[in-house]
């Protein structure tokens, strides 16, 4: 346990020392809200419901976030640590690996949820956020959309030969995925066909996900995201624990 | 003399190739035992069945009277390993890996002073992608004395590093020892072998070819020594008869070559004294041992290539 605790915030700790990691988690989804709130504002729209257009990219980045750790700092911070070795230094110590993945898992979850928390006071203070939900189901379905691309992460991080591979296949991975779900772009904005493409896109049923109880949607509403989101992390947990290797 | 590693007729292959052939051997507690051998002669195979980080084929293991295998949270807890082509994250500083790598120990030792002993006080603050290759390789000794353990395994410990980090390493290697821990490395220096080791074992496609000490290796060449000094002028008959008592003698030149017969140990002596009571003026006078790389060229009929 006191090894776990130390190793979490040895982790938080590299977090910040890596500035691109940090800069997409953290800063990159604000120069966004920042952005696009300076041209649009966020007066009611019609078109969104009545919501303005920083209603509804708030929960839309904070997916944009949960992708980006999930598919870029997991993959490559895991690929890295077994590519140089650290991964088979720590093997030698009494340690049991897992602690490596909790502690990754914690820090990246907490910094996620720091980045989703930036853009939230962000939101309220320039822009007058509006929020209809229940904080709880919204926090619920945070951590259920998160950790599910964290298994995706860990799938690639397990698949992929170096951490070199890693990082391109997930970047190839993210970005169409970022724009096509409707997690950079309001999905409103987009074409037919290309909605009809984004379902077959997991990071899609985030989005859908945490903007339908950010509004208020009861969970009736969304149980083919729930299960979606679901069955991505069993699976992602089986083939990460198949594929892993310590080399 | 307590046997810390018992190895049995181990046997590892990795498909069809054969990493290492039925091997046997001993170390005992307090000696530096060596491994040594070119790259792929099975020694990083051996060491990580002695770890527990491998299943071997055949063959017994026991290290600390424990098999590795089935108790490595054991032996990971009580020995410290030193790995090739390990690594700490790069931005991770010494300070931090020594705090962090101690909390996985129930009695560690204090890392305060391992920094200090290990010479690494003033790079407390350092990103490890920052250290020198030396420096990597003081604070992995740092780790892997950490546990407190009373057997050390070093794999490839000073592969990369220039003479000077070296000799450096080797001191340290001589310091732990000289603090009643037993310690089995490998390398493919022989220089390192028998510069450092007690014993050693030569490991050539999977099997040991030999195991001594390095002097008694060297010995067991039976082969001359050599001696070799320059002259100005012509030498005295008289002194040509006094050589051939102790060696044969061979003139290049201005250089003369006195191959010294089998082991006398007092061959410098005679011939020096020999030639300043004949009143020979000679220079640049040096000898010529055979070293472990002589000992492995017989044992195998090449020469160590790194």
């Amino acid at each position: 346990m006191k090894s776990l605790l130390k190793m979490t915030w040895m982790e938080t700790k590299l977090f910040f020392r890596e500035p691109v990691g940090a800069f997409f988690t953290l800063v990159f989804p604000l120069m966004f809200l920042f952005l696009f709130g300076s041209i649009y504002g966020n007066a009611p729209i019609k078109q969104l419901n009545g919501q303005g257009t920083v209603d509804i990219s708030v929960p839309a980045y904070t997916a944009m976030i949960i992708a980006t750790t999930g598919l870029m700092g997991l993959t490559i911070t895991m690929a890295t640590y077994r590519e140089n070795g650290v991964l088979r230094r720590l093997r030698t110590t009494p340690i049991s690996p897992l602690a490596v993945f909790v502690a990754q898992v914690i820090v990246l979850f907490m910094m996620t949820a720091f980045g989703m928390l930036l853009l939230i006071i962000a939101g309220k203070l320039v822009y007058h956020l509006r929020f209809e939900g229940n904080v709880i189901n919204v926090l619920m379905a945070f951590t259920l959309s998160s950790i599910s691309f964290f298994a995706i992460g860990f799938v690639l991080a397990g698949l992929m030969p170096t951490a070199r591979t890693a990082q391109i296949v997930g970047l190839a991975i993210l970005y169409p995925m970022l724009f096509l779900s409707g997690a950079g772009f309001p999905r409103e904005l987009l074409p037919e066909t290309i909605i009809k493409v984004s379902r077959f896109l997991p990071l899609t049923y985030v989005v859908t996900l945490l903007r339908g109880l950010w509004v208020g949607d009861p969970w009736s509403q969304h149980t083919t995201e729930v299960i979606v989101l679901a069955a991505i992390l069993v699976v992602g947990v089986v083939v990460s624990l198949k594929t892993f290797r310590w080399e | 003399m307590n046997a810390v590693i018992k190895v049995e007729g181990l046997k590892k292959s990795y498909g069809a190739t054969v990493a290492v052939d039925e091997i046997s051997f001993e170390v005992f507690e307090g000696e530096i035992f060596g491994m040594v051998g070119p790259n792929g002669a099975g020694k990083t195979t051996t060491i990580e069945c002695l770890e527990g980080l491998r299943k071997p084929d055949h063959g017994k293991v026991t290290v600390m009277g424990i098999d590795p295998l089935r108790e490595g949270h054991f032996l990971r807890t009580h020995t410290g390993m030193q790995l090739q082509q390990s690594n700490l994250p790069e931005r991770m500083k010494v300070w931090e890996a020594l705090d962090l790598y101690s909390s996985f120990y129930p009695k560690p030792s204090n890392w305060e002073e391992l920094l200090t002993q290990l010479g690494l006080e003033e790079k407390r603050n350092t990103p490890f992608s920052k250290l020198s290759g030396g420096q990597k390789q003081r604070l992995f000794i740092a780790l892997a004395l950490l546990p407190d353990p009373q057997l050390i395994f070093l794999d490839e410990l000073t592969t990369g590093l220039d003479p000077q980090a070296r000799h450096a390493i080797w001191d340290l290697v001589r310091d732990v020892r000289s603090r009643g821990k037993t310690i089995l490395l490998t390398t493919h220096y022989m220089e390192e072998a028998e510069r450092l080791c007690d014993r050693v074992a030569i490991l050539d496609h999977g099997r040991i070819v030999a195991l001594d000490s390095p002097e008694a290796l060297i010995r067991s060449l039976g082969a001359e020594e050599l001696l070799i000094f320059n002259i100005d002028s012509a030498l005295p008959p008289a002194f040509e008869n006094a050589i051939s008592k102790l060696g044969r003698m061979e003139k290049q030149g201005d250089r003369v070559v006195i191959h010294g017969k089998g082991n006398n140990a007092t061959l410098v002596n005679e011939v020096v004294s020999l030639l300043a009571r004949q009143g020979i003026q000679f220079r640049d006078l040096r000898t010529e041992q055979p070293t472990m790389e002589d000992v492995f060229l017989n044992l195998t009929g090449r020469a160590m290539k790194d």
